[in-house]
């Protein structure tokens, strides 16, 4: 476990506004390459607005923005010649509450891939079924693929989400709290998928439960009040925390 | 990940660019749009502006060979009949929307809803001719000489009720008008009545309120905003329909305290005489009696949607 | 039980009739009209009727050219007035959002929507036949897809604004393009609502008849050509009811008929099976 990381993305002395709130307050961050980071913290504590940062989602709202660099592989993703469309190609993201599109299972997943690759149907499809196996949802819907994506169970539906995700075979994961919407036997399937990913796949994932981050994830970072207080390996943040305000957090005395 | 991949990526870039251009061209050009209605209505009536002045508005002229034209019988005509549609249809719009969420059985709350929105579809000119062709006859038979005989004779609101049992007139083209805004106003009515919370309703119910009593003290003010809302869109629509009104009214212009009387509109004057209408002067008076109406509904619009900010701050 | 509780018991059930007579009168209203327009109309639909055109009084004549113009110059309008109403929908919704010109669109096409359609008529005629120097279909159909571009503007901001945000998000997560977003998510998601709002709109202005007065006029010949006086439904149908003519008055009761039927077939369709209810506030 203590294999020599390189570092896949950095935040440097990051800033975030939502209008006149200032958000994240000089982030300095690092996301390991082939490993899981987690993101924990009190609620509005802005890790969710920290995740959006690294695919510039934000740049869907006008009055949101951003200060300061984020490199992945070296390359500032922040500038503004950096195409964002590119970005998400390597990014990718799931979301909270499963989002699939109003389509068939099989086009959910083909829908990313026919974005960028002109792929034959054969071709298609075979990338199709490598998505949802390692997403663990092709055995469960490899004979109902034409049907429509909003049939299935929130589990399901979360991991076509995943699948989908992955199909356009990003370099990095993000997942914003991608098990709160799920009973627990979803969200054990889930993370051990999120587990199986972080051999291919740089992963980093909010959550607003602590059991999880100590479960699954390499790193960890604690967020408070828009600063990072806090930043190591799980083991050392959930065991030797330094900062009181993360041992409060991680101890359940506060949170 | 190549050169390939980066052409792809700046065609994407290159199709949302024209896709913002088209949308913001279109939305641009439906403002202009909007402007220039007003703009072009008030410079075709520039030359009856300069030929009447103000006295237009208050003058009950109307001749076309003399070339002399006053807009106060198709004015009175238009905000008369719009007023007596609503004084007619407001109460039986509100109590449809009171019978469709309160009274109705559930199985044919649905149904009973469909029914009265068809009375929104009906094309006006329909209403025209029915009303010209079915209802003026039996109105004239029936009802207007029981109008004439009892309340002529009274004091005050007498005068409104003078004259020849014609069937048409001010009053019949206000009753058509009132049929065809009814569904609108019960519509707008039943939507907002629907969403007050049952809980509030159940509330006073619980207290030992009787339903009535839940319908006047809990669920209209509720929604008064929406209620609101619904009367100026009947009142919108009623300023400015013309086919219907243009079949019963009469077509006179000729102003009288009597609402058994025929009279005019502005919608109807447009509507029967724009194309017959020879000479500068008359072309103008014309257009300025529409510029007269688009600004009639204007007012109406703005006034309703700054009550409506008002009302939403209590 | 005092006097106070038989009173408040009164006033309810009298509350409570009045209430079930004004349903009773609406359904009155609804039911007296269309039976006229089934009485007095039906005598006069035969075969004849529909494909036979527009003659002098006592010719025997039919609404054939008077239903094609009409029929030619609805489907203009929505050619003409769905993709603009598209577009401005798109930019309300996906670009503009809250902008002040955003705004100001939105409020300007609530006052084209409450506008009377005289006045749109009246408008038409001013920049486009006054021109050209002639009437013609064309200026009828621009009439028309001016009645019909509020509507659909209207509809398609309310479908669009319906679709969550995480809908787009997700496929702006993927790396789609916002043209794409747009047409492979967010109308195809509210496609049945757009669909029905240009149904409804078509509805509307079938019945027009105030707009194209002074647009299209009318033609008693048959003509397809779009660049002259074109014959329409409801043009003939005022003609003919305000003649003395028994058998024009007869072709106006049967045009009148078949207009209704048309437009509440279009609406019964879309209040039934799409659910859906007109932009109408």
């Amino acid at each position: 476990m203590a294999e020599l990381k390189k570092v896949k993305i950095r935040a440097h002395d990051l800033n975030f506004y939502y209008g006149k709130f200032h958000a994240l307050k000089n982030i300095n961050f690092e996301i390991m390459e082939n490993a899981i980071t987690a993101l924990i913290g009190p609620s509005g504590c802005g890790k969710s607005t920290l995740l959006r940062a690294f695919n510039r989602m934000y740049e869907l709202y006008p009055d949101q923005h951003a200060l300061g660099e984020i490199f992945l592989d070296g390359k500032n993703i922040l500038s503004p010649t950096q195409d964002l469309n590119q970005l998400r190609s390597k990014v990718g993201m799931v979301f909270q509450k499963p989002t699939p599109f109003p389509m068939s299972i099989f086009d959910n997943v083909a829908f990313g891939v026919k974005l960028y690759e002109k792929l034959s149907n054969d071709e298609l499809a075979a990338r199709v079924e490598w998505a949802l196996e390692k997403a663990a949802l092709w055995n469960e819907v490899k004979h109902i693929l034409k049907r429509s994506g909003l049939g299935l169970s929130g589990g399901q539906q979360q991991r076509l989400c995943i699948a989908r995700a992955i199909a356009v075979r990003p370099e990095v994961i993000l997942l914003d709290e991608p098990t709160s919407a799920l009973d627990p036997i979803s969200t054990q399937a889930v993370e051990a998928l999120i587990r199986e990913l972080k051999n291919d796949y740089t992963i980093c994932i909010v959550t607003h439960n602590m059991h999880q981050a100590k479960r699954i994830s390499d790193f960890t970072g604690y967020l408070y009040m828009g600063g990072l207080l806090e930043y190591g390996t799980t083991e050392m943040i959930f065991n030797h925390p330094v900062n009181p305000s993360t041992k409060d957090f991680v101890t359940g005395r506060v949170g | 990940m190549s050169s390939s991949f980066n052409k792809l990526f700046r065609t994407h870039r290159k199709i949302d660019r024209v896709v913002y251009g088209v949308s913001l061209f279109f939305a641009v050009l439906l403002l202009i749009t909007a402007l220039l209605i007003g703009f072009k209505l008030y410079q075709a009536s520039i030359p009856s502006i300069k030929a009447f002045g103000l006295p237009f508005l208050w003058s009950t002229e109307w001749n076309p060979v003399l070339e002399k034209f006053g807009a106060l019988v198709p004015i009175v005509g238009t905000l008369l009949t719009s007023f007596i549609a609503l004084l007619i249809g407001i109460p039986i719009s509100f109590g449809i929307a009171l019978f469709l969420t309160e009274l109705a059985p559930a199985a044919l709350k649905q149904t009973l809803r469909i029914l009265i929105e068809l009375l929104a579809g009906i094309p006006s000119i329909i209403y025209g001719m029915w009303g010209l062709f079915v209802f003026a006859p039996l109105f004239a038979d029936h009802v207007q000489p029981w109008l004439i005989e009892n309340l002529g004779p009274l004091p005050i609101f007498g005068p409104l009720f003078q004259g020849a049992p014609l069937g048409i007139g001010i009053l019949t083209a206000g009753i058509v008008l009132s049929i065809m805004v009814i569904p609108f106003i019960a519509s707008v009515m039943r939507d907002v009545f629907e969403i007050v919370p049952d809980m509030l309703k159940e509330s006073a119910y619980a207290l030992g309120a009787t339903r009535w009593e839940v319908v006047w003290n809990i669920i209209l003010p509720y929604s008064r905003v929406g209620v609101f809302g619904g009367i100026i869109l009947g009142l919108g629509r009623a300023l400015g329909e013309t086919m219907a009104v243009a079949f019963v009214i009469g077509n006179a212009h000729h102003l009288s305290a009597s609402l058994l009387m025929p009279g005019a509109s502005i919608s109807s004057v447009l509507a029967n005489e724009f194309t017959e209408a020879t000479g500068k002067i008359y072309n103008s008076a014309l257009s300025e009696l529409g510029l007269i109406l688009f600004g009639i509904t204007l007012l109406v619009f703005l006034c309703s949607k700054l009550l409506m900010k008002q009302l939403h701050k209590r | 039980m005092s006097f106070l509780y038989i009173k408040r018991r009164l006033i309810n059930v009298l509350a409570c009739t009045l209430a079930s007579l004004a349903m009773l009168i609406g359904l009155i209203w609804l039911g007296w009209i269309l039976f006229s327009l089934v009485k007095n109309g039906m005598p006069g639909i035969s075969w004849h009727t529909i494909f036979s055109i527009t003659k002098s009084p006592g010719g025997g004549g039919g609404l054939l050219n008077a239903i094609a113009g009409s029929f030619l110059m609805v489907f203009t309008a929505v050619l003409i007035g769905t993709p603009i109403a598209l577009f401005v929908g798109t930019y309300l919704t996906e670009f503009g959002q809250q902008s002040r010109l955003a705004k100001a669109v939105r409020f300007v096409n609530d006052i084209l929507l409450s506008a009377p359609s005289i006045i749109i008529g009246l408008f038409i005629y001013q920049i486009y036949v006054m021109q050209v120097h002639h009437f013609s279909g064309w200026a009828g159909s621009f009439a028309l897809a001016l009645l019909v571009i509020p509507i659909v503007v209207r509809t398609t901001e309310d479908m669009f604004l319906l679709v969550p945000d995480n809908l787009r998000e997700a496929a702006f997560a993927l790396g789609a393009p916002r043209w794409k977003v747009i047409l492979h998510v967010v109308l195809r998601v509210s496609r049945t609502g757009v669909l029905t709002g240009i149904l409804l709109a078509v509805a509307r202005i079938s019945g027009e008849t105030a707009p194209l007065l002074f647009t299209a006029l009318n033609n008693q010949f048959w003509s397809a050509n779009m660049n002259q006086p074109m014959a329409n439904l409801p043009t003939v149908i005022f003609q003919y009811a305000m003649s003395p003519y028994v058998d024009w008055q007869q072709l106006a009761w049967s045009g009148a008929l078949l207009i209704t039927l048309f437009v509440l077939s279009l609406n019964i369709v879309v209040r039934v099976i799409f659910k859906q209810k007109p932009p109408i506030h």
